[in-house]
């Protein structure tokens, strides 16, 4: 394939010409930013130390280091990690030790409960969505910016809800507290912020925010998901953790699955803006429909796997996906032109899912180390297993198709939309579909 | 970013020795073909998929009764029923090891050569032919330049060779050739997770079997020996199995359940089990499962207490012992026996998990087994309107107990108390299971005691509703239930209604005798329908002998004689128990109400008797899984050689630059270089930006642009 690349952006030679080391480079800021962590971490230590075990404690040690590295990394976070701190304290004094205040207290009730800070996420995430989608289809820089800032704006509200929710569940009673990864609701904010951050950097990195409206579908579809969990089923409420839950193992293993859904996730949305792009061209509807097809089936996971009934809030979120996949497909000339180019929605395509690959597997392997000392056996083909297992062959075919047949275009493009079919289905249709031991998120 | 790594295709021709033979190579380059390798994973992930939506290891008559006689006798003779042991996929998952295992030795020493070259001795010419090059024109010396550009490229990280030639000299740099040991890490990765798996499966169990010459069993014999055919020694190299210990007792054999029966598996230690302790959390979730036990080891007498829970096992002699699940460990009960015939109430004692006979005058004995006891029960009161709703297992395993209930939201959650099942079998063997709370649980604001019923293990149970009376018992219920078999008393209830409600005459006298008579007759025939089959007898009754434009109205009218005489009939049955007439109020409205149809109900439950739990001491059993597993440490190696093979194939680029440095005609010296790439990509682009800047730094803008 001879293309010519047309903007090879040279990532600032200057910085990897520098003589000075790694630690050298670092500038005040960065060197305050470290010590706040080190601080927070010892505080942590001093004041929590009783209550955690020796896995914790390891967990704790190694977290510091490994969030001065990201923000070290990726400036934004810096601030974003000194915003939430700033943010918690504020909803922790205001709690006061009285998981009631969350009620009473303007603040808490309004902005920095969990629970609001959840719903404002939400909101932010469809701003962001339309935001992105007029700033592409109008051209105009300022509504991508606007989509960009309210996107930081959602995952600094998901995250400081997270947060918030961890404080609210030890006040709630000291033996129910635990890290909000337990349940489907939990990781469903944790699966937006993840992908929506891992988008931000790649937004940055190529310098284009015209992907912005394509990665939010997927975060907006997954908000739909949890305003319905929590409205009708009253998701949001804080569970305690079963005996088998109640590991250290936990904070480990789910945070490390959700980089994985969230990267397979925006790798599925560009791969669905590459071949926009790659059918920008075409006025036959037979070519398009795939596509569309693929689109909806998408929308109509959640539908096709419920036990039963079809309830009207499916019904709409299904029709509206089907439509909005059918408008962004009408708009496709219009579109095409504006995205970045092919090389570099491969190369995002790409790296998108090396990244989540490679943390599907740690994952998928902090998951069978659990199950050894849970269930007394790394793998017994539970549901979710065996569909872990799929997802992983999937990619890993996907990957050496790449890398060995050099794999690329609408092929590889179509074959990562599907990618995100079969994760979804590992991801909610076994918790809704099939039984089995990874009964936590339960619908 | 990665390059051609050598690919797994026989198109690429392999190197192998020449020592093998023809057959055997094409063979292996069969074995070793992508496509091979792409159609065993798609058939290992379709029967994967399979497996996860079918039910495994069910027994066989619940396939026939979901899919009939002709598809469960395929399924089964398929192996889809057991699919992640069925022959075919071992032998599937076998070629797999082996093809990844012929791609990755044939692929190998390539790589490994491939890593150890520098390749320095590159014709200069050929560096044009490389997609990235570039050249440079400086009046310094080759010396200098060498040396500067050698500097630069370390900086870069590079590691180089020198090649002098007489023309010129070739500077060779690489970096990131352990990206090569990515492709070997991963594969050789997969090999070692999947033959550990192999140690871990079923596999290890059927070669011992086989050799020992030992056959599982359907049902051990109670009372009995177990027979050497059935045991497993504690040699027995990987094994996983299943320990029952009640609360007080101490178990060494461990059973294991396989295709086909049980084994019993001997342990070099015996297990005592001290104390078992469930915590419970407010909402009613499980908080703990914990056992407090001595192990106890065989060859050295050696006691060692410990407690196990769920993600705290035990490890003892390089065997694990988990916290797997609970049951009854034979708790003593005692039990009201309430006949729906009209018998004495009965008072049986019995313990968990034992059967009595029952004789009955004047019918077939039937033989009560008690199967199950729960103290606690964990259920959601504010779905009890959904009943019939599964029950869970008994034997469920600690992990499920987040069932949908426990999982679910704590609103309607609720402890409603102690339980238990049991089932009822005839003299031909035919049975029906039954489930009865032993607390009345509030449905639509009036408790009410529930009572299950379900033919086989495969249907949930109905529920059968009976409202407390209102010392929260049943035994109001029971003599309305009672009376209704005396005909006697339904006589006197028909005249009791009759006397009440006929019209008074007009000067306040007894009423019209005719009238009463005829009220009298309608009562009594309503109750008589009624006690004969419940509501159902009634719409019969009314189907049979009213013409279809009068049937609601007739309907209406006989259910209010039938509601008001049931109300007159258990005043009746008071009265001969030397009880005061109930009040007429609300509750005992709504009990007479509830009851009418809690009695029409009963004619469905198809039992003569209901057991209700009056006293318990409860005795808990842990059960344990004992695990011996001898593959666990070589897959947590092969993990590892997988996450670090991944890494590196993914995050370290193996990246090769050449500078060629020569005289020019013009008495300049030139630096032709380029940057190996063997497919476009971005990254390779900016890198070799970054080089270009790199190199450029001292002697750019010298030359024009090369042409590519």
């Amino acid at each position: 394939m001879e293309t010519t690349i047309p903007n090879p952006r040279p990532s600032t030679p200057g910085n990897l010409l520098n003589q000075r080391s790694y630690l050298a480079q670092r500038s005040v800021f960065d060197w305050i930013f470290a010590a706040l962590l080190v601080g927070a971490g010892a505080y942590a230590f001093s004041r929590l130390r009783g209550i955690m075990d020796v896995y914790e404690l390891w967990i704790l040690f190694g977290t510091v280091p490994a969030l001065i590295w990201l923000g070290w990394s990726w400036p934004p976070l810096r601030t974003l990690m000194l915003v939430l701190a700033g943010s918690a304290l504020v909803a922790v004094s205001s709690y006061g030790g009285v998981i009631a205040n969350g009620e009473k207290n303007f603040l808490l009730k309004y902005l920095f409960s969990s629970q609001s800070a959840i719903l404002w996420m939400s909101m932010l995430f469809v701003m962001a969505l339309v935001s992105y989608w007029i700033g592409l289809l109008a051209q105009s820089p300022t509504s991508l910016f606007v989509g960009t800032a309210t996107t930081w704006g959602a995952i600094f509200a998901g995250w400081h809800g997270l947060l918030a929710r961890w404080h609210e569940s030890y006040l709630m009673g000291p033996d129910l507290g635990h890290i909000p990864v337990s349940n489907l609701y939990e990781v469903f904010v944790l699966f937006c912020l993840i992908t929506a951050m891992f988008y931000l950097y790649y937004e940055e990195k190529y310098k284009t925010r015209s992907l912005g409206g394509f990665v939010s579908i997927v975060i907006v579809a997954a908000v739909g998901f949890l305003l319905w969990y929590t409205f009708d089923r009253q998701a949001h409420e804080i569970q305690p953790l079963v005996p088998a839950l109640q590991s250290w193992w936990m904070k480990l293993h789910v945070p490390a699955n959700f980089i994985g859904y969230g990267t397979f996730s925006l790798a599925a949305m560009v791969a669905f803006a590459y071949l926009v792009k790659f059918y920008g061209e075409t006025s036959s509807w037979v070519k398009l429909l795939p596509l569309w097809l693929l689109g909806i089936a998408l929308a109509a996971e959640p539908l096709i796997f419920r036990r039963s009934g079809m309830p009207s809030y499916w019904a709409v979120y299904f029709a509206i996906a089907a439509v909005v996949v059918a408008i962004i497909l009408g708009l496709r000339k219009q579109i095409a032109p504006r995205l970045p180019s092919f090389e570099v929605l491969d190369d995002v395509m790409y790296k998108a899912i090396a990244i989540g690959f490679a943390f599907f597997t740690i994952a998928t392997i902090l998951g069978a180390l659990w199950a050894a000392e849970a269930w007394g056996t790394y793998w017994q083909w539970d549901p979710k297993e065996t569909w872990a297992l799929i997802v992983w062959l999937n990619y890993a075919a996907w990957l050496h198709m790449r890398l060995v047949k050099s794999l690329a275009g609408p092929v590889s493009a179509y074959w990562a939309l599907v990618g995100l079919l079969v994760t979804g289905f590992a991801f909610l249709g076994v918790n809704m579909f099939l039984s089995g031991l990874h009964s936590y998120g339960e619908l | 970013m990665l390059h051609a790594v050598g690919s797994m295709s026989t198109s690429e021709s392999p190197t192998r020795s020449n020592s093998i033979s023809p057959a055997l190579a094409s063979w292996l380059d069969v074995l070793g073909s992508m496509r091979f390798a792409i159609s065993s994973l798609s058939i290992l992930a379709i029967a994967s998929i399979i497996g996860t939506v079918l039910n495994q290891r069910e027994p066989f008559l619940n396939y026939v009764n979901q899919f009939g006689p002709f598809w469960a006798q395929l399924l089964s003779w398929a192996g889809v029923v057991e699919v992640y042991n069925a022959w075919w996929f071992l032998l599937v998952l076998t070629f797999l090891i082996c093809s990844t295992s012929v791609c990755v030795t044939r692929n190998s020493p390539k790589m490994l050569r491939e890593m150890k070259t520098w390749r320095e001795s590159i014709r200069s010419s050929s560096l044009r032919a490389q997609h990235h090059h570039d050249e440079l024109t400086t009046p310094d010396s080759p010396e200098v330049l060498l040396a500067h550009q050698s500097e630069q490229l370390k900086r870069l990280g590079y590691r180089l060779k020198i090649d002098s030639r007489s023309d010129g000299v070739m500077l060779a740099g690489k970096k990131g050739a352990v990206n090569r040991l990515g492709y070997i890490f991963t594969h050789v990765g997969i090999v070692v997770i999947a033959l550990g798996g192999m140690l871990d499966s079923e596999l290890p169990l059927r070669a011992y079997s086989w050799w020992f010459d030992k056959q599982p069993m359907l049902e051990m014999p109670v009372g009995q020996a177990i027979p050497d055919s059935v045991k497993l020694s504690a040699s027995n190299p990987s094994f996983r199995s299943n320990l029952f210990v009640p609360e007080g007792g101490t178990a060494s054999l461990a059973m294991i359940n396989t295709h086909g029966g049980r084994f019993v598996q001997e342990l070099p230690f015996a297990v005592q089990l001290k104390q078992f302790k469930v915590d419970y959390y407010s909402t009613g979730m499980p908080k703990l499962f914990a056992s407090e036990v001595v192990i106890i080891d065989k060859e050295t007498g050696a006691r060692k207490e410990a407690t196990i829970k769920v993600n705290e096992p035990l490890y003892h002699r390089g065997m694990a012992i988990y916290q797997s699940s609970f049951d009854d460990g034979g708790s003593k009960l005692r039990l009201k026996g309430y006949s729906l015939e009209g018998a004495e109430t009965v008072d049986i004692p019995i313990e968990v998990g034992s059967s009595i006979p029952l004789e009955r005058a004047g019918s077939p004995p039937l033989k009560l087994e008690l199967t199950g006891f729960r103290a606690i029960n964990v259920e959601n009161v504010g779905q009890i309107d959904a009943i019939p709703k599964e029950q869970r297992k008994f034997q469920d395993s600690v992990a499920t107990v987040l069932s949908p209930t426990a999982g679910g939201r704590s609103k309607g959650l609720r402890n409603v108390g102690p339980s238990i099942q049991y089932r009822l079998r005839d003299q031909a063997g035919q049975a029906r299971e039954f489930s009865v709370y032993q607390l009345p649980v509030e449905i639509d604001g009036y408790p009410m005691f529930l009572a299950g019923v379900r033919e086989s293990v495969n249907e949930s149970f109905q529920f059968l509703r009976i409202p407390a009376d209102q010392k929260d018992e049943l035994d109001e219920f029971m003599r309305l239930h009672k009376s209704l078999t005396n005909p006697v008393m339904i006589r006197q209830a028909a005249l009791q209604f009759a006397e009440k409600s006929a019209p008074r005459g007009a000067s306040g006298g007894s009423a019209d005798p005719a009238v009463k008579a005829q009220l009298a007759q309608s009562a009594e025939r309503a109750l008589t329908t009624f006690a004969a089959g419940g509501l159902q007898s009634i719409a019969d009754y009314i189907g049979k002998n009213v013409v279809e434009t009068e049937r609601e109205k007739a309907g209406e009218m006989i259910l209010r004689v039938l509601s008001s005489s049931l109300w007159e009939l258990w005043q009746v049955a008071r009265q001969q128990a030397n009880l005061p007439a109930a009040k007429l109020d609300e509750p005992n409205g709504r009990f007479i109400q509830l009851a009418q149809l809690a009695l029409s109900d009963s004619f469905l439950f198809g039992s003569p008797l209901l057991f209700q739990l009056h006293e318990f001491k409860e005795v808990k059993a842990s059960v344990f899984q004992v695990t011996r597993s001898p593959g666990k440490n070589i897959v947590y190696f092969g993990s590892l050689l997988l996450v670090l093979g991944i890494f590196a194939m993914f995050y370290i680029r193996e990246r090769r630059v050449w500078c060629w440095i020569a005289k020019n005609p013009a008495g300049l010296t030139s630096m032709l270089y380029a940057m190996s790439s063997t497919r476009r990509s971005m990254a390779v682009d900016q890198d070799f930006a970054v080089l270009k800047t790199a190199l450029k730094d001292h002697y750019g803008n010298h030359n024009p642009q090369p042409q590519a």
